[in-house]
């Protein structure tokens, strides 16, 4: 039996591994499927890291390493190219490698740190042939900045997000032509930072309202046909435009990986993809933590590590039998606010609410009611889709609540 | 004159409304913090960039690279050509100089490599 194991050893898992080391846990084993630590970070070579976590500008690379050093440091003990293959609700873990064959773990705790994956372009259903070039801006990213491999030297970006934005800089100061970064929605899903540097830099055109219609090409793309979308999103024939190019990447969004924690039985959220958890990121499942982006899509790895903390601290108390869950009061929302982490409040503590909205919105308030009682309120100038929210609530707020509302309304 | 920017110093993203007068910067407005100021006099006057990239090792692996300051936001495809030329040497440490005085800068280790 070991205290406590981590699936996944990105900034999540190494996080919440040194918050619950530092909290006394000492009997610890963290999971990683690929050759080292370090999870996506290891391919993110751009700067723009850690300026929240460290108070300054880090590398992908750097950011993992710091915590990489400290795992080491400590003398936590990891398997790494170990694939984790089952869960069950009672903490049964199944996992292979090459050494050790398939095995299996009990835990007395398990925190659920897998990360997550690109939408594929089968998820997107685009006409026409599937030719070689097609790639998506993570694979392009494991390319150029791990293997030194260029996808292609004309280039189209379908999808506005981080990633995609972060592959046009790079692939552009390798030498090859971004002809342009369609969008299908009428605003971005990246950061403004990164559409300034990576796309207003170099004069790389931001198409909103625009999709690709379809794909050109036998064995290598050859081009694509994109179109600009009316408010259905729905293409409209007469604006069609043919592109010559020779890679398409896709930038569609992120999924968390949240195969294993099916398999846990812990109830899922039908929004966020990742499973329902407290404000101790406790799934529904006794004993069972989730944090990091299989919990919910992160754009700022320092949250991810905050969150991770969050995680580590519960499960080392949950070990003791520290845990006081006085209340069960879960938190919903309007539509407007698509969803909230955590979903539900089981302690009479202060936390922080974060959470997305589902358009851009300007001159709101962040309203939380409970039933019909306005218990809390915060203005916004501006909310986007692509901006994780957050709000402080004391526990005074809801320590009699039986339920509740996030809801955005005019300010 | 007036310019509008877009901070790039952190997430945040501020919108930044700068004037100016003959090329000289009389006011910022619409930063949050110092730094973003900054970056506006500096992105009016001479904007400067930090370039993160990958160099060759001698064992064919790549290591990632970044300038260990901003430079000059015209020299950004000079200095990955000058990046892309060179070879760095195991074993690799973070922060280690893989490459002198690039355009006011070091090229810098941000990976480990042994
Ligand atoms: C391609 C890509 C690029 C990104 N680029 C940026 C960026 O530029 N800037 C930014 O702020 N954020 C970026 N993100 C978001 C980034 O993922 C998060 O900021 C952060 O890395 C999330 O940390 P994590 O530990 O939750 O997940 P990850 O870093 O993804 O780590 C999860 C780890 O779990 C392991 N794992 C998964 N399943 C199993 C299993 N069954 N068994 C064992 N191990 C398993 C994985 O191998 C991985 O190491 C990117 C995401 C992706 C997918």
């Amino acid at each position: 039996m070991t205290d406590l194991v981590i699936i996944g050893g990105g900034p999540a898992g190494m996080s919440a591994a040194v918050a619950a080391y530092e909290r006394g846990v000492r009997d610890i084993l963290i999971l990683e499927r690929d050759d080292n630590l370090g999870g996506i970070l290891r391919q993110c070579i751009h700067n723009g890291f850690g300026l929240h976590k460290f108070g300054e500008e880090l590398t992908g690379p750097e950011y993992a390493y710091r915590y990489e050093k400290k795992v080491r440091e400590l003398g936590i003990p990891f398997k790494l190219n170990t694939m984790v293959l089952d869960i069950t609700p009672e903490k049964r873990i199944t996992a292979t490698n090459p050494e050790d064959g398939i095995f299996t773990i009990e835990a007395k705790a398990i925190i659920l740190a897998m990360g997550c994956r690109e939408r594929a372009k089968g998820a997107l259903n685009i006409a026409g042939t599937r030719p070689a070039g097609i790639f998506s801006a993570g694979t392009a990213q494991k390319l150029v900045n791990m293997k030194g491999y260029m996808p292609g030297k004309n280039v189209v970006i379908l999808g506005s997000g981080d990633i995609g934005l972060i592959m046009a800089r790079r692939m552009t100061l390798e030498g090859a032509k971004v002809a342009a970064v369609c969008e299908l929605m009428p605003y971005s899903g990246g950061l403004a930072r990164n559409i300034e540097q990576c796309l207003n830099d170099f004069n790389i055109p931001l198409k909103l309202s625009h999709t690709v219609t379809q794909i050109h090409g036998k064995e290598r793309l050859t081009g694509v046909t994109i179109a600009k979308v009316d408010e259905n999103r729905r293409p409209i024939a007469e604006t069609r435009e043919y592109i010559p190019c020779d890679t398409l990447l896709l930038s569609c969004g992120l999924i968390p990986e949240n195969e294993l924690t099916k398999c846990t039985d812990a109830t899922l959220s039908q929004i966020t993809g990742g499973a329902a958890v407290d404000q101790n990121r406790e799934t529904s499942v006794d004993g069972i933590f989730a944090c990091g982006n299989v919990l919910h899509v992160h754009d700022l790895v320092d949250y991810v590590s905050d969150e991770a903390e969050i995680a580590g601290k519960s499960a080392a108390d949950y070990i003791d039998g520290k845990r006081n869950k006085t209340l069960n009061i879960p938190i919903t929302t309007d539509g407007k606010i698509r969803y909230t982490v955590p979903q539900r409040i089981t302690e009479a503590k202060e936390l922080t609410v974060y959470f997305r909205v589902a358009d851009v919105y300007r001159d709101v308030k962040i309203n939380v009611y409970d039933g019909e009682k306005l218990v809390f309120s915060k203005k916004k100038q501006k909310v986007a889709p692509g901006e994780m929210e957050a709000v402080k609530l004391k526990s005074e707020i809801f320590a009699y609540a039986k339920s509740l509302k996030f809801v955005l309304e005019e300010a | 004159m007036k310019r509008t920017l877009t901070c790039i110093v952190c997430p945040l993203g501020c919108t930044l409304e700068v004037e100016l007068d003959k090329g000289n910067v009389i006011s910022v407005s619409g930063n949050t913090c110092v730094r973003g100021k900054e970056y506006a006099v500096t992105e009016c006057i001479s904007p400067m960039r930090t370039v993160t990239s990958t160099v060759k090792c001698d064992d064919g692996r790549l290591v990632a690279v970044k300038t260990s300051r901003p430079i000059p936001k015209e020299k950004m495809f000079d200095c990955v050509k000058i990046i892309n030329n060179s070879l760095a040497h195991l074993p690799i440490g973070i922060g280690d100089v893989i490459i002198k005085d690039v355009y006011g800068s070091d090229i810098v280790a941000t990976q480990e490599r042994n």
